[in-house]
């Protein structure tokens, strides 16, 4: 046993996805900024100590007051590291902040203590996540109980899975293999066993694996069903004219509220949309859609969504 | 009663009275309205506490060698670090430097008899006493597990431990702090001897300033957002919950509005005491007095306005995320500033290594490593890596142990001649250093690495990759336990049979050294009055020492 603890020991993680070089390129260049302070730091301390050691008990040193153009100096420089550092580091966030189009759509429910992942086509897992090689994914995240967060090291990536929104992040692999995931946000008693694995798959083999298995009636048809179940189908009727506004072509379009504002209409949006109605009310309706909190599980909401979305006008592409 | 104690100190009429044996009994202690005194009791209680923290530390150390946990399930293994935290923070760091140096020397350095308030001294260390029984009652009966951050809705509805008093012991300790910051701030006003002008001021008083701000502006906002935690909790008003109607994040960010400032609340303490020791032991006067003051006061206002940069991986909206980047990134260049000043006063000194000086050169190297390694957390792509892993912790680590505690440490080596009128073994005093600084670093710099790998924190067990670096910093955090029990020990010795200290050991300037050892109850025999800067020591007489 104490033999295996000297094995494998990783000193560096894996750069698994599109972005983790980049992002390590400035890692490297603040340890870098570090080191290089510290050494500087340390090393003129040890000189000023050695050099100017007390020689005498008596010594009494002349007495300086300061210096402004080193204050100046010792000012700009640190200020000016910093704003190239904001200014690298915000770029990289920024770019990285949006999934790109067409990314695969995955969504990802916390609960103490497990992840459950939930493929559009109907396939779902837990605390496993199978993604393609080389094609961005994109994951809404979403708890059912307290904060969580979904972490990649590999990837670089980490997002917090707040209980009534959604969160969303998004990665291309860019190497095959197993990489780990974690719960990085403290949830509770098992928090360090909120982990699971990320399966990188060649494409072709991640589409035999999507269509393998039993899997379920995807996420669309589902919310259809419940669609019909749940009465939503009464008032919104698809050609227009029912006590609700048809949903047909909504997503990803702004839409007037009542209150004057215009709203986007994205996950988040028809998440609370249907839960609380009553929240932001549409221009032109009156406010009589029932509350839909505490009737639905994240799930349900999830697969409502889903079919909303695929609700396109003629001749849209897939948001 | 009266009688007895005019006879009771015939014996020691050889020693002068002075604020220790000028009274005897429980009572004289208990009800005492000297700040010395008071800084005393505090001094015995943060002890304590940093004791009973120091052990869940070492318990969490031994767990986490095995990457199964070696020695307790994984709910006790989240109260070892909730209750680690807590105490630490809320119990140690806050109240160490203010409650115990600062109390001992606002009015020393001053020239004051007292604060300006000493039964609300009294009464403040009466609060944090009341609030440490609550906190230990929640421990002794099971202890909390939701982390010394008390995220909701976790803490507010998901936990089942003692969340109330321990959160209630935290909201009573805290009027602690807001009126001993009150007190700094009026007796700094008000209480100034003849001849002491702002920038005469020795810097530590800067520094107590700058963190009685941060006491009195942003301790109410931890109240509130405990007091709200409190009525979700106990009355399910929905405030953090969404299945109230809550919101989560709102805790989030109330309580990082006043627990980042509580950072600088640790640091600015110990910052003062660095700017006392390193012109002593240089025997030169500070380098760039005006900006290290000014700076300490840019830090206290700044820190209100960095809170967001915990939240960069919560969702908020990355534009939230880019103004926080930029303050964090400004609260960064005083603190640097400070340290090249530090460096500065050593140039064409008069050094000498006595163990104070040792601790302020340990703290100058590690509040730096500290300090820097906050770049690649205010920079928002590496940050979003590294957050809420082991990088994090070593990281507050570097600041608040290798920052603060080596400050107050320091303090404590500086000035207990002055408090306890005797003189420590020096060449114990100079190992505890070299221990204590090569123990923190083998703890805390391995975390670096385990955080930037990706391990989590809080985690209770781990996956067995980890294990090297996670041996590593159980050996370290042994080595670091040891270095702080040896203080303990020959400052508890020192006290019957150290040599006789003298009012000035150091030969240091400030009015505190001009008054005997341990100084009089009523702090100077004439009013003192000032005519000099703070640290002139190149006019200062040879041979005082
Ligand atoms: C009693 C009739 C009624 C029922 C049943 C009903 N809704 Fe609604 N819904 C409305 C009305 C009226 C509005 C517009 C006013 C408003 O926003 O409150 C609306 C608005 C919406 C919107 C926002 C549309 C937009 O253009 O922004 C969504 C999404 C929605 N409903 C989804 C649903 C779903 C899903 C269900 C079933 C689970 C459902 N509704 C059930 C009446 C209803
Ligand atoms: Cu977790
Ligand atoms: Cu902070």
């Amino acid at each position: 046993m104490p033999n295996a603890m000297f094995q494998n020991i990783p000193f560096h993680p894996d750069q698994a996805s599109s972005i983790a070089r980049s992002v390590d390129q400035l890692h490297f260049v603040i340890t870098g900024i570090t080191l290089f302070f510290t050494f500087l730091i340390f090393s003129t301390i040890c000189y000023f100590m050695i050099k100017y050691r007390r020689r005498s008990r008596d010594e009494r040193p002349a007495n300086i007051e300061g210096s402004l153009p080193l204050e100046i100096a010792w000012t700009l420089i640190p200020t000016m590291i910093c704003a190239g550092l904001f200014i690298w580091a915000s770029s990289q966030y920024f770019a990285n902040a949006k999934a790109p189009d067409g990314a695969i759509e995955v969504f990802v429910t916390g609960r103490q203590w497990m992840w459950k992942v939930q493929h559009p086509e109907g396939q779902s897992e837990i605390n496993e996540l199978h993604v393609p090689l080389g094609r961005p994914v994109k994951l809404t995240i979403t708890s059912e109980d307290v904060i969580h967060d979904f972490f990649i090291p590999a990837f670089r990536v980490k997002k917090d899975a707040v209980p009534g929104r959604y969160t969303s992040l998004w990665f291309t692999a860019t190497e095959t293999g197993r990489f780990h995931l974690f719960c990085a946000q403290y949830c509770g008693a098992f928090h360090a066993g909120m982990e699971g694995w990320v399966i990188v798959m060649e494409p072709n083999e991640y589409e035999r694996w999507l269509n393998s298995g039993a899997s379920g009636e995807t996420l669309e048809a589902a919310g259809q069903r419940l669609f019909q179940e749940r009465g939503c189908a009464n008032c919104h009727v698809e050609a227009g004219g029912g006590r609700g506004p048809s949903l047909r072509g909504v997503f990803g379009h702004p839409v007037r509220l009542a209150n004057g504002l215009t709203a986007a209409v994205d996950e988040s949006y028809l998440r609370e949309a249907i839960l609380t109605p009553n929240s932001h009310p549409v221009a032109g309706y009156p406010p009589i859609m029932p509350a839909f909190q505490g009737q639905l599980d994240e799930e349900q909401i999830l697969d409502l969504i889903a079919y909303i979305r695929s609700l396109r006008n003629e001749g849209e592409a897939q948001p | 009663m009266s009688t007895a104690t005019t006879v009771a100190p015939e014996p020691r009429a050889a020693t002068p009275l002075n604020y220790l044996n000028v009274e005897y009994g429980w009572r004289s202690w208990l009800f005492t309205k000297d700040h010395k005194r008071i800084a005393l009791l505090y001094l015995i209680s943060i002890t304590f506490y940093f004791f009973i923290g120091g052990a869940f530390a070492v318990l969490m150390r031994i767990h986490l060698i095995d990457p199964q946990g070696a020695l307790v399930q994984p709910e006790t293994y989240n109260k070892l670090f909730t209750m680690h935290g807590i105490i630490m923070i809320f119990f140690f760091l806050i109240p160490s430097i203010p409650s115990v140096l600062g109390n001992f020397l606002v009015p020393l350095m001053i020239g004051a008899r007292d604060l300006a308030f000493p039964r609300l001294n009294l009464l403040s260390w009466y609060i944090y006493m009341l609030g440490g029984a609550f906190t230990m009652y929640s421990v002794i009966h099971g202890g909390v597990d939701t982390g010394w951050t008390f995220y909701t809705p976790y803490s507010s509805t998901y936990a089942n431990s003692q969340v109330i008093p321990a959160a209630l012991g935290i909201f009573i300790t805290g009027f602690s702090s807001i009126l001993t910051g009150l007190n700094f701030i009026v007796t700094i006003h008000k209480m100034r001897a003849p001849g002491m002008t702002w920038f005469r001021m020795p810097l530590f008083l800067w520094s107590m300033y700058a963190t009685s701000i941060i006491f009195v502006l942003g301790t109410p906002v931890l109240a509130i957002a405990l007091f709200l935690l409190f009525l979700e909790r106990v009355f399910q008003v929905g405030i953090f919950t969404p299945a109230l109607g809550g919101d989560p994040l709102l805790f989030q960010h109330l309580f990082w509005f006043y627990s980042h400032p509580a950072v600088y609340i640790m640091i600015l303490p110990a910052m003062g005491v660095i700017s006392e020791i390193v012109p002593c032991f240089s025997r030169k006067r500070i380098f760039g007095y005006k900006v290290i003051g000014f700076s300490s006061v840019a830090i206290a206002v700044l820190s209100f306005l960095v809170w967001g940069h915990h939240m960069f991986v919560t969702g908020q909206s990355i534009y939230t995320g880019l103004v926080f980047s930029a303050l964090s990134f400004m609260v960064a260049i005083p603190s640097a500033i400070k340290v090249f000043n530090w460096t500065a006063t050593l140039y064409k000194g008069s050094i000498s290594y006595d163990a104070p000086m040792l601790y302020a050169l340990g703290f100058i190297g590690l509040f730096t490593m500290g300090g820097l390694t906050g770049l690649f957390l205010a920079s928002l792509s590496t940050d979003v890596q590294l957050n809420g892993t082991y990088f994090i912790v070593a990281h507050f680590h570097y600041i608040m142990v290798g920052g603060a505690v080596m400050g107050y440490l320091g303090g404590m080596h500086y000035w207990w001649p002055k408090i306890s009128g005797r003189l420590y073994p020096e060449i114990w005093a100079r190992l505890a250093a070299a221990i204590i600084f090569v123990g923190f670093n083998l703890t805390f710099f391995p975390q670096f690495m385990l955080g930037y790998l990706g391990m989590p924190r809080r985690y209770a067990f781990y996956p067995a990759e980890f294990q090297f670096l996670n041996v590593m910093s159980s050996a370290g955090a042994s080595i670091l336990g040891v270095g702080y029990l040896i203080p303990l020990i020959y400052f508890a010795w020192s006290m019957r049979y150290g040599p006789i200290a003298g009012p000035n050991p150091w030969g240091a300037t400030g009015l505190e050294w001009q008054t005997p050892s341990p100084p009089p109850k009523d702090n100077f025999e004439q009013p003192p009055a000032v005519a000099d800067e703070a640290y002139d020591y190149a006019h200062q007489e040879v041979g005082l020492v």
